[in-house]
């Protein structure tokens, strides 16, 4: 059911873990909903040079999450809001109709990533 | 790498001994049971043998027992069958919130065409109350249908005492009996049940054949009309080679039954404890002691289902999930939300069934794969004790 690059990102996921002192925080999705993800992101010069996460949830949700931080890394700010769902979908090679929303999970935490920065960018140019 | 098949409550093999006896019917008595040459004749034979031994396992009368095509349809020829025959009496039907899909998308279907469905609630163990079904029974209840054993977490309900409630009362009583076949004794008296339904492949028999125990005097509506097999009950040329499976099957499955109780329960509870002693945050869903003696279901705190079966099949393991995301549904087991088992908690829930052919190095092997994934994906989890995530 699932492609062979879901179960290698399930099976050896990417930046998995926190990153001490980031730069943006997101939490997607709750554990009612038998997914949540958490996205850590490290910023410089507008670029995200790292990302890392930590994921409760299927085996599609543990895939986007490491696809999804493996996507960013490297790109602007601007470049990262750019990334849907259905990006990080199809850098899987695709997912099963039923587990999309997983991936939706991965944008929607992302974006939370991002306005955190953004609203502690903020804060700071305010200080 | 070591294959461990823990998925037996989901289907079994088909036991050489029932492949054996199924095999001449395919190719030299093939004839149509309702003909009346040699080949048909045999085939015929060949039904009236495995009727008399799914009778003399239940203890019914070999004319009380049709052939279906499995417990599905066997739930459904009995809710549906009692429900549209005797209408006219009353629309009313009590059943439990823990029944397998086949019973309650029944229920909703008779729901939608005029029907009031009470479903009754359990308590943590998933039992539900003899006492609860003698206090919602009316004078429009026609039918009340009780599981014997849960499919998903095992317990045991009190099926006999249930039925003499509802044979006081003048109702028809339904049980889904599929999971019970061959774990604990099944007997239509003794359980005082007027319906019974049975699946050949949860007892090593083949898939696609079953049978509904309907006790004589029981007004019954058919679903499948044309020809005079079973007794115009159930239209269709027989699946005989299923029939003799099924047949074979149930008489190993009731003769091997003591023995093989004993020994699954001994590798149950290894595996119980096992997993208790060993992991921290896990919980044994369903009744400790009332329980199926091949079924283990727990949850995982922290971790989510789906996950965790498709580590286990990594190395080998074949388990099944209550979690919402190994359904189509995305809602998680209907049984452990009955059972109040919070939400976070039911999505990482692991069913471990056990087998006849399942062994003590099969458990260990679990026993010893099992604790490095949990840990890994608790790693991996945002989730903590004493973490609220949704603050």
């Amino acid at each position: 059911m699932y492609s062979d690059k879901v179960m290698d990102h399930f099976q050896n996921p990417r930046n998995v873990g926190e990153i001490e002192n980031p730069d943006g925080v997101g939490t997607a999705g709750n554990p009612t909903c038998g997914d949540i993800m958490k996205l850590y992101i490290k910023v410089n010069d507008g670029k995200i040079m790292d990302a890392k996460f930590q994921t409760f949830g299927c085996g599609a949700a543990i895939a986007t999450s490491s696809m999804v931080t493996e996507m960013v890394k490297g790109k602007t700010i601007e470049e990262a809001l750019r990334i849907s769902n259905k990006a990080v979908a199809e850098a899987l090679d695709g997912l099963p109709p039923i587990k999309m929303h997983c991936s939706v999970l991965a944008e929607e935490a992302l974006q939370a990533a991002i306005n955190d920065y953004n609203e502690r960018l903020t804060k700071k140019n305010n200080e | 790498m070591r294959f461990v098949y823990l998925d037996h409550a989901a289907t079994t093999p088909t036991d050489p001994e029932v492949v054996k006896e199924m095999l001449p019917c395919f190719t030299e008595s093939f004839g149509n049971p309702s003909t009346l040459y040699k080949i048909g004749r045999e085939a015929k034979k060949a039904i009236t043998l495995a009727r008399d031994k799914v009778a003399v396992a239940i203890g019914a009368k070999s004319e009380e027992i049709i052939f279906t095509s499995g417990g599905t349809e066997s739930d459904n020829f009995a809710l549906k069958g009692v429900a549209f025959a005797n209408e006219q009496k009353g629309k009313h039907i009590i059943t439990s919130s823990v029944e397998h899909h086949a019973v309650l998308e029944t229920c909703k279907f008779l729901a939608k065409n005029g029907f009031e469905i009470t479903y009754l609630p359990v308590d943590k163990y998933g039992i539900v109350d003899p006492e609860d079904v003698r206090k919602a029974v009316t004078d429009k209840t026609i039918l009340v249908s009780v599981m014997q054993a849960n499919n998903e977490v095992g317990t045991i309900e009190p099926i006999a005492e249930t039925g003499k409630i509802v044979k006081e009362k003048g109702i028809y009583f339904h049980t889904d009996a599929v999971q019970a076949i061959g774990a604990v004794p099944v007997n239509v008296n003794d359980l005082n049940v007027d319906l019974l339904a049975l699946s050949a492949h949860k007892f090593y028999g083949p898939k696609g054949v079953g049978a509904l125990y309907i006790r004589k005097g029981t007004r019954m509506m058919s679903l499948i009309n044309g020809g005079h097999q079973e007794r115009r009950r159930r239209a269709g040329t027989e699946n005989v080679p299923g029939i003799v499976g099924l047949g074979k099957a149930i008489e190993l499955a009731v003769s091997k039954m003591e023995e093989r109780s004993k020994q699954l329960t001994f590798l149950r509870d290894k595996l119980i404890n096992g997993i208790l002693d060993n992991i921290e945050n896990v919980r044994l869903n369903g009744h400790p002691e009332k329980r199926l003696p091949n079924n283990a279901n727990f949850s995982f705190e922290f971790v989510e289902g789906e996950s965790m079966l498709l580590n286990l099949d990594l190395v080998g393991v074949a388990v099944s999930s209550g979690s919402a995301c190994t359904s189509d549904t995305l809602e998680p087991s209907h049984v452990l939300s009955a059972m109040k088992v919070p939400i976070e908690i039911a999505h990482g829930s692991v069913r471990f069934t056990l087998g006849k052919n399942t062994t003590e190095e099969d458990i260990d092997y679990v026993l010893e794969v099992l604790p490095p994934i949990i840990k890994k994906l608790r790693q991996m989890s945002p989730l903590r004790e004493g973490l609220d995530l949704n603050v």
